[in-house]
């Protein structure tokens, strides 16, 4: 036990006195810490829903493939809700505001992941209001608090950024994030909206580390019938997705969907290399167009820190959110967005290919707020 | 993401220090810094609420102790209140009288219940136990294949038959009894906990197998729906035991408080990596000061460890102590820090850091040019700093691309601390006014006796106003 006592002194010194040094010479100079990101540009106009009826049908894998359900994503998020109708009903309940009224529409918010300090702020401005006597009906109330995350969502670029490239040049798509939160998946259901769209694809396996992940990439290939590119177990990503942007190109194909091994953001050495894979995406003939960030909407307040810290490393266009057909709320994409400016581009509601959708902040508000 | 919560009570703390003892108001605005710490680690609304009420009277009591340092008391509190939650019974393996002993794994997507059933194969069989894996995920491409890989790394046999989830269970169970294997460990789909259907066939799973042990994987970054799932599968499949993973991550992990309030079933294992060594039997004290975000001392230790070499780290500690410790040796070991993870990470990690470190958003390239400034400087200016004057210095600056102010600057800094450090070690030496040992860590040979590391206060040398970081809790043994 001795010597770890001395690990963490040194460790604990030398980290002090490195970050002392560097306050200091911040406060000095005025150097204000990093500018949060711009918020996203007006809308463009909304891309027309996809047919959520599209089933899945090529599969030789023994795998359950059922049709996903038609509706609404409301109505296919609908089981999701009951849990939720106490705290919003209980407001609703009584004649006038209360103090309870606010406790718990806090609850409401704590519980769909908004976090603390966002709904401290949205609940306050609500407070002032009501206090002015600007609202005075508990509907009033809810209203204005839907009302204003709303506002607060509107006026992004949602649309997936492609470019029509010169001959020989290829978009490239990146999917990034953190372990398990359904990078692949999400590429398997892209890349046939994207070819029922009429582009065409070619998915490149750049994750070489988790045991069989190329194999389940391909499985995702042939049900949309697209090409794949992979290396051996262990390859190094940037050569796999370079040499898949170099075939896209050579054969014409417009758009390549790159996947990545999940990774966690405290690994530096793997942030390192997904900073590799992203500047070799670009070497040759591919443009990175997009690079989208995979939350799983169970995430709590970590979801923060991963877009904070994938975005510094790959720049990050955009959030998927997935895993949004279960109970959790997802509200951490409410953080990411206001916050960091990162726009939600698309939703994940189930594991078979037809189950993304575009995001819509309206309908994702209303849900959170179970109206 | 570097709060901490001594850090937060500070406040209040030195607000009432005059007052000698905190009343119950004071402990209620303590409260509440203490809820928003737990909600901001994802405890569960809910859960919150309770673990709240209870440590609310601990505090109270604390208060009442006349305790020098009430803020360390309530801190305390907290800590003792959490990690008795997250703790209580451990989950001790008991083989079954007629083997196979069975282990059903089940969670939600993603979770890592794959990886972590291969981790539990790789751990039964250091335990001398012949463990049989049987992948029943017939759901996500691939499931079966990354099983088997995982299985053939591990030298675990894995079975599957493509048809349905519930006769490969059977099926792979009849199979481990034929080959005499005394441990099965069944792998499912993932699913989500409102999925009726999906509920439906884990419950089949489980009749077909009748498992000894349930095991809840629970991803560490899990937010509020945590309770929702865990109370979902609970009531289904009655678990065992929880296994936290990706741990290695720097999510608080407010969850497994969550869950273990939630269903009372011991958190068994934790999942510290994606290497299937990289688990381990799960530590309550450690949990409970991440949650708080006091820190994961011994995470940091261990990262520590791993960047350092014993030999290194002893030689550099000896030359700290003994003032001795030049800028080439600071370079070196800075240099190997790196290796530790993202400063932020660390910085994450550290209990008591002064705030307005904490919250100067420091990046690695941030250290960039005190690397480069002592790069620059020749092994005679890096060991005799003093001898650095004009020429010197335009040399160096020009070199690391920095003002001379830069240079002045750093190597003052270095000299108080070196001076600070050399004070320290002299701190327990006899005829001084040295602060007595305190608590429980043994000390190491090497260090001066008296030397204490529990009412550490350290000031960064040219800050002016920063408290003393305050005492190092939970170190072990």
């Amino acid at each position: 036990m001795g010597i770890e006592i001395i690990f963490l002194i040194l460790a604990v010194l030398v980290i002090a006195f490195g970050v002392g040094v560097v306050v200091l010479n911040r406060r000095r100079e005025g150097v204000q810490p990093p500018s949060q990101r711009t918020a996203g540009q007006p809308a463009a106009p909304p891309r027309p829903a996809d047919d959520p009826s599209t089933g899945d049908t090529l599969v030789q894998e023994p795998a359950v493939a059922e049709e996903p359900p038609a509706g609404t994503l409301r109505e296919r998020l609908a089981k999701a809700r009951s849990t939720f109708a106490g705290a919003i009903s209980g407001v609703l309940s009584r004649s006038a505001i209360t103090d309870e009224s606010f406790d718990e529409l806090e609850e409401a918010l704590l519980r769909a992941d908004i976090g603390v300090n966002i709904a401290d702020e949205l609940l306050g401005g609500l407070r002032t209001r009501v206090k002015d006597k600007e609202i005075t009906e508990p509907a009033a109330l809810l209203d204005a608090l839907d009302a204003e995350m709303k506002s607060r969502l509107a006026g992004s670029e949602r649309s997936l950024n492609f470019e029509t490239l010169d001959e020989g040049a290829t978009n490239v798509w990146m999917f990034v994030g953190v372990n398990g939160v359904g990078k692949t998946t999400t590429i398997g259901k892209l890349a046939k909206q994207q070819v029922d769209a009429g582009r065409t694809v070619l998915l490149a396996a750049g994750d070489t580390f988790r045991a069989a992940a190329a194999e389940q990439l391909t499985t995702w290939a042939e049900r949309s019938d697209v090409e794949i590119v992979r290396g051996a177990d262990g390859a190094d990503p940037s050569s796999v997705i370079f040499d898949g942007v170099e075939k896209a190109a050579s054969k014409n194909i417009e758009l390549v969907m790159a996947d990545t091994a999940g990774r966690l953001h405290t690994k530096s050495n793997l942030m390192d290399e997904l900073a590799k894979v992203r500047r070799v995406a670009e070497k040759g003939a591919g443009k990175v167009t997009e690079t989208l960030l995979v939350i799983d909407a169970t995430t709590g307040q970590n979801g923060l820190t991963q877009a904070r810290e994938f975005g510094e490393v790959t720049d990050v266009t955009g959030v998927v959110l997935t895993k949004l057909d279960g109970s959790a709320k997802g509200g951490i994409v409410f953080a990411i967005e206001t916050e960091l400016g990162i726009p939600v581009k698309l939703v994940g509601i189930g594991e078979t290919i037809g189950d993304l959708v575009d995001f819509d902040p309206d309908e994702f508000v209303s849900a959170l707020l179970e109206r | 993401m570097f709060d901490n919560l001594s850090n937060r009570l500070e406040g209040i703390i030195t607000k009432v220090r005059g007052k000698g003892r905190l009343t119950e108001a004071d402990v209620d605005e303590m409260m509440k810094e203490i809820r928003t710490a737990l909600l901001e680690a994802d405890v569960n609304v809910a859960v919150v609420r309770s673990v709240c009420n209870r440590i609310r009277e601990h505090a109270i009591g604390a208060t009442r102790s006349k305790a020098l340092d009430p803020g360390q008391q309530v801190v305390k509190a907290v800590n003792d209140e959490l990690t008795r939650a997250l703790g209580g019974e451990t989950l001790a393996i008991t083989y079954a009288a007629k083997p196979p002993t069975v282990v059903l794994m089940a969670g939600l997507q993603g979770s890592g219940k794959t990886t972590a059933s291969a981790k539990l194969g790789k751990w039964f069989k250091a335990q001398g136990r012949n463990p049989l894996m049987i992948g029943a995920d017939l759901q996500r491409p691939a499931a079966v294949e990354q099983l088997r890989t995982l299985g053939r790394q591990i030298d675990v046999p894995v079975f599957s038959d493509p048809e349905d989830p519930i006769l490969t269970a059977a099926a792979g169970l009849e199979e481990a009894k034929r080959l005499g294997r005394d441990v099965v460990i069944v792998d499912t789909a993932g699913r989500l906990s409102i999925d009726a259907e999906m509920m439906e066939q884990v419950r089949l799973i489980s009749g077909a197998v009748d498992p000894d042990y349930t095991f809840l994987v629970v991803d560490a970054m899990t937010g509020q729906d945590a309770v929702q799932t865990a109370e979902a599968f609970h009531n289904t499949l009655q678990i065992d035991g929880v296994i936290m993973s990706k741990m290695d991550g720097d999510a608080r992990g407010g969850a497994a408080l969550s869950v273990k309030e939630v269903i009372g079933r011991p958190i068994a294992f934790a999942s510290t990596g994606e290497k299937l060594e990289e688990f381990e039997q799960f530590h309550p004290d450690r949990m409970a000061s991440r949650i708080l975000g006091m820190g994961d001392m011994l995470t940091l230790i261990e990262q520590a460890e791993k960047a350092f070499t014993e030999e290194q780290a002893e030689a550099a500690a000896t030359k700290l102590m003994e003032g001795q410790f030049t800028l080439d040796d600071f370079l070196e070991q800075m240099q190997a820090l790196k290796k530790m993870g993202p400063l932020g990470g660390l910085m994450g990690m550290m209990p008591g850091m002064p705030k307005e470190l904490k919250d100067a958003k420091i990046e690695d390239d941030d250290l960039k040019p005190i690397e480069a400034i002592i790069t620059s400087m020749t092994t005679e200016e890096r060991t005799f700093p003093n001898i650095i004057q004009g020429t010197r210095r335009a040399r160096i600056a020009a070199g690391s691309g920095t003002t001379v102010a830069d240079v002045n600057r750093l190597v003052k800094q270095f000299g108080e601390m070196q001076k600070m450090m050399k004070k320290m070690g002299m701190a327990g030496k006899p005829g001084k006014k040295g602060k007595k040992g305190r608590g429980g860590a043994k000390l190491p040979k090497g260090l001066p006796a008296g030397f204490d590391i529990e009412q550490g206060g350290m000031e960064i040398p040219g800050l002016p106003g920063t408290p003393g970081m305050p005492g190092i809790p939970g170190l072990p043994r």
